[in-house]
């Protein structure tokens, strides 16, 4: 009778320290909702998420530009990192010799550990002025911002596709070589495929790493409120909208930075779950 | 694995009684037990030589894997290579298509010919032997894509890239491994659907459809069924027309039902991977030249 209790305590402990981890997530929704949802209706969904303008001093409540912003930037650093970094995950798992992997790994890892307002510096004292000396406009911008996030999510990128690919049974490598492919004929037509949805889960969480940073890109996108014609303009996300005016926000304007933080809640869900069923769709063909 | 009990003598009617698989009409005469001469009687040794060895030594970095193996294969044959663990018959397989280049710190002495010009050393151009010498290996190692993708997927990368020519390929390559009339319409399925005993029948296929010379088959019944290994030994029979087979084998029934020559391997005295007699199976099964060997085949070894 005691024993079997033993037997099951651990059981149950681990049980209640999961369900208190889920807890936060329901009560972080419910509590962002419920400041958040009543000035939504009061505006109106479509003229909250689509409206232009946003001047909390007048009442105006439109974060279009701002949808806009994340999705520019964030597209901006998939473009320019996910490349970057699946290349860099072929070369260390299938290419490097094991001392120059055994100092990249540690230098990746690194990378994944660098505050990201030390990013943030970084890119307002190289990037900003490269872009404002080179290309024009006045350097803090979309692309300024999207260098710096692409940076930024090299580290779960690579080691996310590095591991998928390691992952791979052996037997299809040797299998491919044994039909008298070259190596990278191996890599491309037989590895790649193969570790594809871990692939696409690394470039998930690197898109959900790149829309949810804040402090980089307060930095580096120069805040403006208006819909960006060139990749030079400067631009707000919805991130950056929370992060600059919740601290003297009150009332009406407090309420439409949690509805702020809605739309980014609901924007991250739609991304991952049509990843997750992209992934789950390759898995079941 | 088989019916095994009866010295395997008396295999003719149990081995391919059982298969339902229509197997075409020569087979009974080499699947026949006692291990034979060629079909049609002929002696092995009188097909031309396809592949040498010339005292081939091989190294993995300090270890000495083969020694001194020189032997000669013969073309439209089945060659099977028996010996206990690691005695050296895979590594021995694996020179034939350079499979070992892919251990760090292997060293290959001595001289191994295909028609006469060799496959050592540096110059051979590695992945066109790999086309001419293809592999089976111990598990079947379908890739996660269609079936017709694994089949085509050997002639696409090297260079076949019209649709009829590819198609054409497939259903040749799906005809000699007697998949085709089974998947003839699901050739859009993942191929990892399959069960074991046809993945494996796919893997030859994937094998044959860049036209190889050889096939070189690691074991490759070692993870099958009875009833699918009977299926594949049926295929070795019927691709030998055609092709040149060498296959490692831990069976001794299956040695001894498909093979035309064998080559036992041993771990000699602290001597890994000497090769102790190399003669036509039908010979080395009855009247075996060293102990060792009639030791290993009548089961009193380990």
């Amino acid at each position: 009778m005691m024993r079997k209790f033993r037997e099951k305590l651990p059981g149950r402990i681990f049980f209640l320290l999961a369900l208190s981890s889920i807890s936060v997530l329901a009560l972080i929704t419910v509590f962002i909702v419920v400041q958040g949802a009543p000035i939504i209706a009061r505006v109106g969904v479509i003229d909250f998420v689509f409206g232009m303008s946003w001047a909390p001093s007048q009442g105006e409540y439109g974060i279009f530009p701002m949808i806009v912003g994340s999705l520019s930037v964030t597209l901006g650093a998939v473009v320019l990192g996910v490349p970057i970094g699946i290349c860099c995950s072929i070369f260390l798992a299938e290419f490097a010799p094991v001392r120059l992997r055994n100092l990249f790994r540690p230098a990746i890892q690194l990378l994944a550990g660098i505050p990201s307002v030390v990013y943030g510096l970084w890119g307002l004292i190289f990037i900003v002025p490269f872009i404002r000396n080179y290309m024009g406009g006045p350097g803090l911008s979309i692309l300024a911002g999207s260098v710096v996030l692409a940076i930024m999510i090299l580290p779960t990128v690579i080691s996310i596709s590095e591991v998928s690919i390691l992952a791979l049974p052996p037997a299809y490598k040797e299998g491919a070589l044994a039909l008298g492919m070259t190596h990278w004929q191996a890599i491309r037509s037989v590895q790649l495929p193969a570790a594809k949805s871990g692939i696409v889960a690394a470039v998930i969480l690197g898109i959900g790493r790149a829309i949810g940073e804040t402090m980089a890109v307060i930095m580096l996108l120069g805040n403006a409120v208006a819909l960006p014609s060139s990749i030079l303009d400067p631009i707000r996300t919805l991130t950056t909208n929370i992060g600059i005016e919740m601290g003297y926000a009150t009332g009406e304007h407090r309420e439409a930075l949690f509805a702020t933080g809605i739309v980014l809640f609901v924007v991250i869900m739609i991304l991952n779950s049509t990843a997750q069923t992209i992934v789950k769709r390759k898995k079941d063909q | 694995m088989f019916e095994k009990g009866e010295e395997g003598r008396l295999a003719p009617g149990p081995a391919l009684g059982p298969e339902p698989e229509p197997e075409p009409g020569p087979e009974p005469g080499p699947s026949s037990g006692s291990g034979s001469v060629l079909g049609n009687g002929i002696n092995p040794r009188t097909r031309a030589v396809k592949l040498r060895t010339r005292a081939v030594n091989l190294y993995y970095g300090d270890y000495h894997a083969l020694r001194d193996i020189t032997m000669d294969i013969h073309g439209c044959t089945i060659t099977a290579i028996i010996g206990p663990s690691g005695c050296g018959k895979s590594s021995l397989l694996r020179l034939f298509n350079r499979m070992n280049d892919l251990i760090p710190g292997v060293r290959v002495e001595g001289q191994i010919l295909l028609d006469d010009q060799p496959i050592t050393g540096k110059p051979t151009d590695v992945t066109m032997l790999r086309r001419r010498v293809g592999m089976v290996f111990q598990r079947p190692n379908v890739f996660p894509m269609s079936i017709y993708d694994n089949v085509v997927i050997g002639p696409r990368r090297h260079g076949v890239k019209q649709r009829l020519a590819l198609d054409a390929i497939a259903e040749r390559s799906l005809r000699q491994v007697a998949l085709w009339e089974e998947l003839k319409d699901s050739l859009k399925k993942q191929a990892m659907g399959l069960s074991p005993g046809q993945q494996q029948r796919l893997c030859i296929a994937r094998a044959l459809a860049v036209k190889p010379e050889i096939i070189l088959m690691d074991e490759s019944c070692s993870a099958l069924d009875p009833e699918s290994t009977m299926k594949i030994e049926g295929l070795m029979l019927e691709l030998t027309k055609e092709y040149t087979i060498i296959i490692v084998t831990h069976n001794m029934e299956q040695a001894r039902r498909v093979s035309d020559m064998s080559a036992f391997m041993m771990i000699d005295e602290d001597k890994v991977g000497t090769l102790v007699e190399y003669a036509p199976t039908l010979e080395l099964f009855a009247n075996p030249r060293h102990q060792q060997t009639e030791d290993y085949i009548t089961g009193r070894y380990g």
